[in-house]
């Protein structure tokens, strides 16, 4: 007698949807805390601006707009959905998951539901995931969203962190498709380098040490050491976005963009220039005007490259996440 | 085989014309990385990839901000080769 398994479909991206908070930051307002300047932070980061959450923008309520927006462009509605994969580090609860309250308050209570904490790749986990649970008979339609409140866990003194992080929220619905329309996932971890993005102290110090509060045990905001990540992005990530193509079948020049995490532009310029992509293929630069802002940045990146070149819809895209862990994921996607 | 200090100056002066675009001609040893050629940290990371692939040595994330001159990361690299 042998177990009755499913089989699923192809898939692909449907469509894409974004929460960008309303509040724009520029450098003018970040420099002084850290004793620098707009001309230093463009030249290291290319980051002019970015956008800061305010109270009534929490990371659940900037990922049920990015879902509506990316429903809506699909026809379809949230009731389509039987599983959502949330992406993020920076909701404020431990648990239940940022996933069963936007479904909650999205009206499919119903639907799978987790959230993954992947940082900056766990967009591109979240589309791995979401494509072998389609083609794997589990699932029809995916919601991956990921929305972040980095501000949250920003120290606005830190000269190395400060002018870097910020907020919003992508989502993308996946779901069947009659011809392949998401690559092989390369992807994996460089946990021995775990120290090089940390968010301390523990949650559970301040529970140990009830007479200490924040003040004495400090807050787990992000602490990142740049050289090394820096290091790591542009030389061992270039190696992956080209496992990543190679394991699509796709050369560079079949490419029509591609849409890396946006941790910097520097980085971003540098990989391409390592991966020797051709001049053909568009760059995001959505951290230009942005920042970083971990899960969510792809989504964010990939459809303000849609809006600015509605040429490239239908095309091949490479996706790539890196960052805390350190972890990575990267794929060649058809976009929406 | 050891490295001669004339053989990773000159080394050096190209990776640093290539990544940074300072002229050869004004990359001397006694030259601040940061302050007088404006090799910026990021920079500075690619500087010390291309070394180590060119001159097949190992310079380790906690050495990068050790080498603040040229003649730090020629005296370095010379002895990562002996």
């Amino acid at each position: 007698m042998s177990i009755k398994v499913k089989t699923g479909s192809n898939s692909r991206i449907l469509a894409v949807g974004t929460y960008r908070p309303k509040r724009q930051v520029p450098n003018s307002e970040i420099v002084d805390r850290i004793e620098s300047s707009d001309e230093w932070i463009q030249q290291r980061t290319g980051i002019e601006t970015r956008r800061f959450a305010g109270a009534d923008e929490s990371v659940v309520s900037m990922a049920q707009a990015a879902c509506e927006m990316a429903l809506k462009r699909a026809n379809l509605t949230i009731s389509d959905i039987d599983t959502v994969i949330f992406a993020t580090i920076s909701y404020e609860f431990q648990a239940p998951s940022a996933a069963t309250a936007l479904i909650q308050q999205m009206g499919n209570p119903k639907a799978a539901a987790f959230d993954i904490s992947a940082a900056c790749a766990g967009f591109c986990y979240g589309v791995a995931m979401a494509k072998d649970l389609i083609s794997g008979g589990t699932s029809k339609n995916v919601l991956v969203v990921g929305s972040e409140k980095l501000t949250d866990f920003t120290d606005p003194d830190d000269r190395a962190t400060a002018f870097i992080f910020a907020d919003g929220a992508g989502a993308v619905v996946i779901g069947p498709a009659e011809e392949p329309g998401i690559g092989p996932a390369i992807w994996g971890s460089d946990a021995d380098s775990r120290d090089a993005i940390l968010l301390n102290p523990a949650w559970t110090d301040f529970k140990d040490s009830p007479t200490k509060g924040v003040a004495d045990l400090g807050w787990p905001n992000i602490n990142q050491q740049g050289q090394t990540v820096y290091r790591w992005a542009v030389f061992s990530m270039s190696k992956v976005g080209l496992q990543a193509l190679e394991a699509a079948g796709i050369t560079g020049d079949q490419l029509a963009a591609f849409i890396p995490h946006q941790a910097n532009f520097r980085i971003i310029e540098s990989m391409a220039k390592e991966m020797k992509l051709p001049a053909s293929v568009v760059i995001a630069d959505d951290v230009k005007t942005n920042g970083n802002t971990s899960s969510a940045s792809i989504p964010l990146a990939m459809d303000a490259l849609l809006e600015s070149h509605p040429e490239l819809s239908g095309g091949l895209a490479l996706i790539i996440g890196y960052g805390a862990g350190l972890v990575y994921a990267g794929q060649v996607v058809q976009l929406p | 085989m050891a490295l001669t200090q004339a053989d990773v100056l000159a080394g050096l002066k190209e990776i640093v014309e290539e990544v940074a675009g300072i002229p050869a001609a004004s990359i001397e040893l006694d030259k601040n990385f940061s302050d007088d050629l404006e090799v910026d940290s990021l920079s500075m990371v690619e500087v010390v990839v291309a070394s180590e692939e060119r001159f097949g040595v190992k310079i380790p994330d906690d050495q990068v901000t050790e080498l603040k001159t040229v003649g730090d990361a020629v005296d370095f690299i010379v002895k990562a080769s002996a």
